[in-house]
Formats: structure tokens, sequence, C-alpha cells
């Protein structure tokens, strides 16, 4: 097996011009767009080789405590992003709870049974594995999270009648807000959805391509594949679930009423 | 009759509305009337327990709280003057049998409107097989909120007419009603609601 190829500075410098062309043509067509451009490329090639030094070190000193910590900040930061994508919110810390809860929970669970029943690296908590792992997993669980959240804020509203109706004959809080839940649901693992049919066919997905030209073999590189999208997959759904049966929770209350009056205007 | 509970609506209030105090017995209408925005809807939703409120109401001996919620909204159900609809067609909303047939007749509503589609009916329409849909749960007490805004002088007719069948069987009614002469046909009493009471009318 080849290993991977290691990239100098020649090589990525290659790559650059390319963005650097790209510039170019924009300034030739009068487009206007070099400024963003060539600022988006800065950017992205600053934080990628700081998260790259970040990286090293931590798995150089591979403490427990320290990846703890870094995992910590990531949830902290993605349960705010969740939050902040809203245009509706709910009173105090609800705001964060109702999406910030069951992310955290899905990321720490699937990532915590994919250390332990499939990958099993040692230490278990090896930051090699644990810190990539829970960026793969955190970024899918809080896109479903955030857009399932975004289904039931907005829906809520407009089926106000047809579940104060549900009510009014007899069903509970869940039986009226069936169908929110499972259309909220559903928007939230749609991307996922569209990821797992596309994948191979449509799309190579970004980890396999990857390892294959890092080198890996097809299949050893697309069992990877399977078993991290069985893991975004299995994420998604408990994330998008949560967030859809937390938000009814604390829009309906123990009397199965609709309480609209929690939900707000953001800001 | 005498067996059946009767209604107690005991120091009801909610914000700036309130106290309401009322008692509808079984086989009784009663009408309420009053400006818009007064609070007759929301006096209605606090006893069919939708919205949070203060104070009691009680079917017989029972509180609304010693229930639950759902249980209760089965005895003592709220029709709001545009109730809403979860599916696609009336079908799925009613049950198929003979008492729906009955009811739909009685109201002067063609068996076809089951199949079409609720986006294609009129508001009329709608407002009467809401109410078709809250008969058939059977509920003891009907709240009912300007249950013929939407209708025409023959059909507001018709479910009168249904209204006092349901009477003498004994089911009680609640009735917000713009129409004076609506509450002198449905007899029975007839308060005037305002933000702190409710009025002799």
């Amino acid at each position: 097996m080849n290993g991977p190829v290691e990239l100098g500075s020649l090589e990525l410098a290659a790559g650059g011009t390319l963005v650097l062309l790209a510039a170019l043509l924009s300034l030739l067509l009068v487009l206007g767009l070099q400024r963003t451009f060539l600022l988006a490329a800065t950017r992205m090639v600053v934080q990628l080789l700081l998260v790259g030094l970040f990286l090293r070190q931590l798995f150089a000193w591979s403490s427990g405590w320290l990846s703890a910590g870094v995992v910590a900040v990531m949830l902290l930061a993605a349960c705010h992003e969740v939050a902040s994508r809203q245009e509706r919110r709910l009173k105090q810390a609800w705001h964060y709870g109702v999406g910030g809860l069951p992310v955290t929970l899905a990321t720490l669970g699937i990532t915590l049974f994919a250390l332990t029943s499939s990958l099993k690296p040692q230490p278990w908590y090896d930051a090699r594995h644990l810190i990539p792992l829970v960026g793969i997993v955190l970024g899918t669980v809080m896109n479903s999270a955030s857009v399932t959240l975004n289904h039931v804020y907005g829906t809520v509203s407009r089926e106000r009648q047809a579940i104060e109706a549900r009510l009014t004959l007899g069903a509970n809080r869940y039986q009226a807000c069936h169908d929110l839940l499972r259309r909220s649901v559903r928007a939230g693992i749609l991307p996922l959805l569209n990821q797992m049919a596309a994948a191979g066919i449509i799309t190579l997905p970004g980890i396999m391509t990857g390892q294959i030209l890092a080198g890996m073999d097809p299949i050893a590189a697309a069992r990877y594949q399977i078993l991290l999208l069985c893991l975004l997959a299995g994420g998604g759904f408990l994330a998008a679930c949560g967030t859809a049966y937390l938000a009814v929770w604390r829009l309906t209350d123990e009397r199965d009423r609709l309480r609209l009056d929690r939900l707000l205007a953001a800001n | 009759m005498h067996d059946r509970p009767s209604l107690h609506i005991v120091d009801l209030r909610s914000g700036d509305h309130g106290p309401y105090a009322l008692t509808v017995a079984a086989g009784e209408c009663v009408s309420l009337s009053g400006p818009s925005g007064v609070g007759k809807s929301r006096l209605l939703r606090m006893v069919a327990d939708l919205d949070p409120c203060n104070g009691e109401v009680r079917l017989g001996a029972t509180a609304c709280r010693a229930m639950s919620a759902p249980q209760w909204r089965r005895k003592v159900c709220y029709l709001p003057a545009e109730a809403g609809w979860w599916a696609d067609t009336v079908r799925e909303h009613l049950p198929d049998s003979d008492q729906t047939q009955a009811l739909l007749a009685a109201l002067g509503l063609p068996e076809r409107l089951l199949d079409a589609p609720l986006t294609q009916l009129s508001s009329g329409e709608r407002q009467r097989l809401a109410l078709v849909r809250a008969i058939l749960q059977q509920p003891d007490f009907l709240l009912l909120d300007e249950p013929t805004s939407a209708l025409d002088e023959a059909n507001t007719l018709r479910v009168e007419a249904v209204l006092e069948q349901l009477r003498r069987e004994g089911k009680g009614l609640l009735l917000v009603t713009h129409s004076t002469a609506q509450a002198q046909r449905l007899g029975g009493q007839h308060w005037r609601v305002q933000q702190h009471g409710l009025e002799a009318a």
C-alpha cells in the first residue's frame, strides 16, 4: 500500500495559484469579488494551519482532561450556534437548552458508543480519535437539531388552530402535536437522508476521498465511511427527535395546553 | 335529568379579566354576549382549560384539576368560531356512522362534502362540520363560540334546532352570541360578559 503523498510548501503553492488566478479573473471581468475571495481563502489557510498546530500539540500532550476541555468548548459553541440560528426563542435558558441538551447528549452518546464498540483506540479517550470524531458527529447533529427547531418554531403558530382542535377533542399534547413533530423531525433528518442516498453515486464522501487519496484501500475506506455515516445518521436522528419533543414539551404545559406565550421573537 | 352534574364556574380569573361565576345545569342553555374583545372567548377557553387561569371549574363535585385535561375536554368541549382541521378532507376528522349522517342531514350538509378538500369548503360549511365533529365526541357540555357567525338565516335556524335537540337530551350548552334574538330563541339564562364579571342581560 502506498503511504499518503506528503504535500510540501511547493505543492501547496501550486494550489494557491488557482485562488490567485480566480481573483485575477474577477479583477479582469470587473466582478468586484477578488477582495472577499482572497480574504476568505486567507482565513481558510490560517484557520486550518492553526487547528493543525493545535491538534498536533493536543495529541502530543495526550491528556484526557485536556481533551475533555476541548470537547466541552466545542459543545458549548455548537449549543450557541443552534440557538442563534433561530428567528424565535423560548424564555430564559430554555432558549439554549431546548437545542443544546439533545445536541450534547446525542454527540456524547454517539461518540462514546463508537469509541467503545467499533473504533476501540487505546486508551479510549485518545485525542487522535476523540477530537475528530466529536467534530464530525457534532457538525451533523447540530445541523439536524437546528433545522428541526427552526421547523417547530416556524410552524407551531401557523398550526395553532389544528393543534387546539385536537386538544379540544381530548387529545393529549403529544397526540395533538403529532403532525408537527413528524414534519419537524423529517425536516431535520432530510440532509442525512440525502447524504446517505447520494453517497458513492452522486458524491464521493469527503472522508472516503481523503483516505483513498492518502493511500488506503477503497474497500477499507468504504468501510470507514459506512461506519461514519451510520454514526451520523443515528446521532442526527436522536438529536432531531430530542429537539422536537423537548420543544413541544416546552411549548405546551402539564394541563395539555398550547403555550405560544412562551415563544418570543428573537432579540 | 337531575342526576346529571352541573357545570360550576367559581371565581374564574385570568390576568385582568374576571372573576366570573356561573352555573350551567345539564339540559340548560346559557347565552353570553358582550362587545368584541371583552373576553368572551377567553372565558370559554378558561372553562375548557385551554388557557392558564385561577379559580375553579367543577363538573358536579369533581374539579377540573382532579382529572386529566384530555378527560376534562372530552366532557366539556370548546368549539371556536373558526375551528381547526388537521387532515386534508372532512372524512378523516369524522367517524363513519349513522349519527354522522343524521347530523349532516339535520344541518343541511350534503354527504359529498365529506370527501371535498377542506380548503374548498365555505366558512359556513366548515363551521357546521366542526359542530358535527364536536357533537360526535358526546361531551356533557358544549362551549360554543358564536356557532352561527358564518351562517345565513336558514342554516342558523338549523343549527339552533340541533342545539335545542341536544339540550332536550340533557346536554348543557354555554353559548357566545352577538344576537339577542338568538339568545331569546334558545331560551335560558342570558348574561352580558364584562371585564370584571357577568351582568344579567
